[in-house]
């Protein structure tokens, strides 16, 4: 049992905090986030120059090979600086399908790309009615000779309108709420019958709506098994989680770090406010939620490549909770400790705050999550 | 990182395993395991098993009769004694007193009194609070007077736990009114066969029988019984605190949750078991989820250097669960929380039980754990403590 970093990803992680700390003052950001595709080209080259983007890929690939803490690492200190480019949605989700249910030819051709901010990828899996439930689909996919033609809508497919080509689930066979039956399908962002809204989020990213009517693709587009999707789903929305919470990790101990600094400047009645107990109880309060979200972020990591499936799965979903319930109290303490200031758009404050609201609701929030728990 | 026990952690806890299944009868694990009344032949049945075996008291220095284990050891010995329903052992003695007598104490108290620690011979009890004096601990009056060879010690120290057992209190006492609060407290060891000490019972609101007032009437207690120096008890009495806060709770967290569980499959509910009823199912996975956070909490702090603030966050939040649990479990017995039948408590209880045995110890366990958020420094002061030791507020 040890919880200490080596001695690359501390290197890693200092790699990392410099990135943020030279790129993302909360000026730059907001500058990005204004821009039509609302990150920076030159950052995410400079990613994929530092050896970031190639991070979790493999080495027959032309990756690092990092494993879990390593990607942990990275988030962490990418969720301190808010930082807005499409890592989640190409890297870790992107990536983690391709590795997880790409062919041969598949990963040969698109994982050295990947690595090297050459291709950039989406997934698509929610729609109107399936709230927080990967295996709710109504997307059609029907057979049509070798291939496949799509008809259905995804929301909220975040980075949509930069990628190349975009993940996403459709139903082979089966009712609506099977798992059985689900086929995932990596479609070109520019094919015929497929058409998009681009929007931005209300935490400074990019996402779309995407409309897919009679999108005609062939028997090499399907990723893994046909009908096995919800099981790939699974296995890289874990990922995704375990990576998720490490970012929130970062946004907490930034709001943590400074509502602390905060209050022991800001004077009223003559004193520190940091001089009011009560105020120093909900500080403490706060310091604990953020020990206690990077526990369990340390344990789903540590654990998202156990074999056994229930136990991966229960620590995936506890690991949720967490995070969203100390996201929650820290987020909205956050606020109400720096007064009307917490308020305003100009001070970072608000926006972690909104980052982390809507970290919860990623990949299904705490009370699915809950749910889940309760259920295995 | 790397969350694995290395082979040889893994095979000290079979030996620790084994040990316990080969020394602890079973009528013993089955009343902790029940959560029914321990006497103290049961605690020091047990304390006398581990001092056989050289595990009594692992964290003291190895000269004195400690072990060199590893924190990860410490920490799988601790969780072993739980899951394998032993007694608690009673901290008093071998956990609080003796590190501040081989940190603080002369040669002499060394080789008096550690000896009968070891072998449980002496049982303690510990005196900080008074009636006037709870959380905030330096406002203590209990006076020692120095006459010669000897302090004369008066006053009252409350909510003394076990001490109709003991024969030795551990005592902040005042030996000066001058300075600040802090600066004159002095630590006295008293024989509590001496003339002038009185114990008398304080029933808690579960009906039981843990704590006492002690009284102090013209007490003589020799001077060669003071720790250290006159005046600076209070800097023993913080470090003996450390350790009071600092056991190892997610055992007994789990093995609360594992009673809960069992109760809540047989508990029935619109003809389902209760743990399949939604609304318990999921206070039940809320509270999974927090005990895992606790347990990582814990598992992260092993060995780290910062024990005091660990310390206090971790009291606060297992405290937390530990009440939680035992609301859970009320909840769970729903009609039968309500009978009180204070026989059915002590094991060997004959009669038929009314309701399910598991229903017994139920409402009192939720009303006896009210204490955890109160004793070894409330919650409150656990939060003063982090905001001035971490957080330099």
């Amino acid at each position: 049992m040890d919880f200490s970093l080596s001695e690359e990803q501390q290197l890693l992680k200092d790699s990392v905090q410099r990135f943020v700390r030279e790129q993302y003052p909360l000026e730059s950001r907001r500058k990005l986030v204004a821009t039509d595709i609302g990150y920076s080209e030159d950052n995410w080259a400079k990613m994929a120059e530092l050896g970031w983007l190639a991070l979790p890929l493999p080495e027959e690939y032309g990756g690092i090979g990092g494993g879990p803490v390593d990607t942990m690492v990275l988030m962490e200190e990418f969720g301190r600086g808010l930082v807005v480019e499409p890592y989640m949605s190409s890297i870790i989700i992107g990536g983690g399908f391709l590795m997880a249910g790409g062919s041969d030819k598949h990963k040969t051709e698109l994982l050295p790309k990947l690595g090297a901010g050459e291709l950039k990828l989406a997934f698509g899996y929610a729609e109107r009615q399936s709230r927080f439930d990967l295996n709710d689909v109504e997307c059609k996919a029907e057979k049509n000779g070798d291939g496949y033609v799509l008809n259905g809508h995804k929301g909220v497919v975040f980075h949509a309108q930069t990628a190349d080509k975009i993940i996403v689930s459709a139903r082979t066979s089966g009712g609506s709420r099977d798992a059985d039956g689900i086929t995932l399908f990596l479609i070109d962002n520019n094919c015929s019958g497929l058409t998009r809204r681009d929007y931005p989020t209300v935490d400074g990213l990019r996402a779309s709506e995407l409309q897919m009517d009679g999108v005609t693709v062939g028997a090499e587009a399907v990723l893994g098994k046909v009908g096995g999707g919800a099981a790939l789903m699974e296995e890289v929305v874990g990922q995704a989680i375990a990576a998720i919470c490490a970012e929130a990790v970062g946004c907490m101990d930034v709001l943590q770090e400074t509502t602390n600094e905060y209050l022991k400047t800001r004077v009223q009645f003559g004193v520190p406010l940091s001089k009011f107990q009560v105020l120093q109880h909900r500080m403490v309060d706060m310091f604990m939620e953020c020990e206690q979200a990077r526990s369990m972020c340390y344990m789903v990591t540590l654990k998202i490549g156990d074999e056994d499936p229930v136990e991966r799965a229960k620590s995936v979903s506890a690991a949720k909770v967490q995070i969203g319930n100390s996201g929650r109290y820290v987020g909205q303490q956050s606020v109400q400790l720096h007064g009307g200031m917490g308020m305003t758009d100009e001070l970072h404050v608000g926006h972690f705050f909104k980052r982390l609201t809507m970290i919860d609701t990623m990949f299904g929030n705490k009370d699915h999550h809950l749910k889940c728990y309760a259920d295995l | 990182m790397d969350m694995h026990f290395r082979p040889e952690d893994l095979a000290f806890r079979a030996e620790v395993r084994q040990f316990i299944q080969a020394n602890l009868p079973g009528d013993l694990a089955d009343k902790v395991r029940r959560g029914l009344h321990l006497d103290k032949e049961d605690f020091v049945f047990w304390q006398k098993k581990l001092n056989g075996q050289g595990w009594f008291a692992p964290h003291w220095p190895v000269e004195l009769g400690g072990v060199d284990w590893t924190p990860t050891q410490h920490y799988m010995f601790q969780n072993e004694q739980v899951e394998g329903y032993c007694p608690p052992v009673i901290p008093f003695g071998v956990r609080m007193v003796a590190p501040v007598i081989f940190t603080y104490g002369s040669d002499e108290q060394k080789q008096r009194f550690l000896p009968d620690i070891l072998d449980s011979t002496a049982w303690w009890c510990q005196g900080y609070s008074e009636p006037g004096a709870g959380s905030d601990l330096a406002s203590l009056q209990t006076k020692a007077v120095r006459n010669g060879d000897h302090y004369i010690v008066n006053g009252a120290k409350t909510w003394t736990t076990l001490a109709q057992y003991a024969d030795w209190i551990f005592c902040l006492v005042r030996t000066t009114n001058e300075g600040k609060p802090q600066e004159g407290i002095s630590f006295l060891l008293i024989d509590m066969k001496s003339p002038g000490i009185e114990v008398t019972p304080i029933i808690t609101i579960d009906g039981s029988h843990e704590v006492n007032s002690v009284f102090f009437t013209d007490v003589r207690v020799p001077v060669e019984n003071l720790i250290g120096q006159e005046n600076l008890g209070w800097t023993y009495a913080k470090f003996l605190l450390l350790f009071e806060r600092s056991n190892s709770l997610s055992g007994g967290l789990k093995q609360q949750l594992r009673r809960l569980r069992g109760i809540a499959e047989q508990e029935l509910t619109g003809g389902e078991p209760l743990c399949a009823d939604p609304a318990f199912a999921a206070q039940l996975a809320g509270y999974e989820v927090q005990l895992r956070t606790y347990e990582f909490l814990e598992l992260r702090t092993l060995g780290n250097s910062r024990p005091g603030a660990e310390a206090s966050y971790l009291k606060i939040i297992g405290t937390d669960l530990q009440q939680m649990a035992s609301e859970l479990t009320l909840q769970a017995v729903a009609y039968y929380g309500n009978p009180y039948i204070r026989d059915a408590l002590v094991h060997g209880y004959n009669e038929a039980s009314v309701g399910p045995d598991y229903a017994a110890p139920a409402a009192p366990q939720y009303f006896n754990y009210r204490k955890t958020a109160i004793y070894a420094g409330s919650n409150e002061i656990q939060r003063n403590i982090l905001s001035k030791a971490v957080l330099g507020m």
